[in-house]
């Protein structure tokens, strides 16, 4: 038998949709012990008893605030030493699975539901840098990333 | 009552002045609408700008209809509570949105069955006209697929049989 002790997660997601698609991942990490990331103001009873941490959005047209979120997420991942990130985007997703890389974690960036015809470019841009990128539409899955392993809904 | 909501993002007026407009020729029904920083001031229905997340769940909790951006939190949520949802996809031709992805996450969820899918404020209209509460709900769990979370989980716990040093 595999002995199996809990894994250190941290669950990234931006506010909105991305926050209610991660939440609907909870059922995977019963057993574990799991860190939320996401942006405020949001519903943080969702999750309780899980320890929530609160990050600035950020996209790529705002500059200065994604250099804040860069800083705060690489902190939020060197303290942490998640064993696995998994995110359900957007940028912040994004700064996890990189950060998460440099600490030895295994990484899985879920691009979202909404993206039924075309990754997003932050999913675009996880492709190669997470150990597996996925989308939740098995059309848009390729031989080379990203997979489908199923979706939200 | 009938819970209008257009996400935080950014305003949607062509579904607010549509709701408003409709609203004001059905004097009997009560609608609540969550504008974001649109630049159009409903007359005839109740509204609020932001709406804090609990405020949120339980407006939800309470409308017998949702009508929406297509946008995935607010469709999830309702779908969740097993409440019908009708959306009006935003377009970037028209500057609602960077790109046209809620026409193809409606058109999807629409083929599925989850929500109505409106064209545009005429058909929004007859779907709004149409509507009766439905006898059997369209409510989804809370959680994602079987196979999804199967998946995952298996993910998570190579994580930790894979990782050196450990024990």
């Amino acid at each position: 038998m595999m002995s199996e002790r809990p894994a250190k997660i941290l669950a990234v997601a931006s506010g909105g949709g991305h926050w209610v698609q991660l939440q609907r991942l909870r059922p995977a990490f019963v057993g574990h012990q799991v860190t939320y990331v996401t942006v405020g103001p949001c519903d943080v009873s969702a999750v309780a008893p899980a320890p929530v941490k609160l990050i600035a959005d950020a996209n790529a047209r705002t500059p200065i605030r994604m250099m804040w979120l860069l800083v705060r997420m690489a902190w939020i991942v060197f303290r942490i030493r998640p064993d696995v990130v998994i995110t359900t985007g957007a940028a912040p997703g994004y700064w996890a699975v990189r950060f998460g890389r440099w600490f030895g974690a295994k990484t899985a960036f879920i691009d979202s539901i909404a993206n039924a015809e075309k990754l997003s470019l932050s999913g675009r841009l996880s492709l190669g840098r997470a150990d597996v990128t996925l989308t939740q539409w098995s059309d848009l899955a390729t031989e080379h990333g990203p997979n489908y392993w199923g979706s939200v809904v | 009552m009938i819970f209008v909501a257009v996400g935080t993002q950014l305003p949607f007026d062509r579904l607010i002045r549509t709701m408003d407009q409709w609203a004001g020729e059905a004097p009997g029904r009560k609608v609540l609408a969550q504008i974001a920083n649109g630049t159009y001031v409903p007359q005839h229905l109740e509204w609020e700008r932001s709406i804090p997340p609990e405020e949120f769940q339980a407006h939800l909790q309470r409308c017998e209809l949702l009508v929406a951006h297509a946008g995935i939190g607010s469709i999830l949520s309702a779908l969740e509570l097993g409440k019908p949802v009708i959306v009006l996809p935003r377009q970037a031709a028209l500057g609602e949105h960077r790109n046209d992805h809620q026409l193809a996450t409606s058109k999807r969820f629409g083929a599925r069955g989850l929500v109505r899918v409106a064209a545009d404020e005429t058909e929004l209209c007859q779907l709004l006209n149409q509507f009766e509460t439905p006898v059997s709900e369209t409510r989804i769990t809370n959680e994602a697929s079987p196979e999804f979370i199967h998946n995952l989980r298996q993910f998570i716990s190579q994580a930790t049989s894979s990782k050196r040093g450990v024990l």
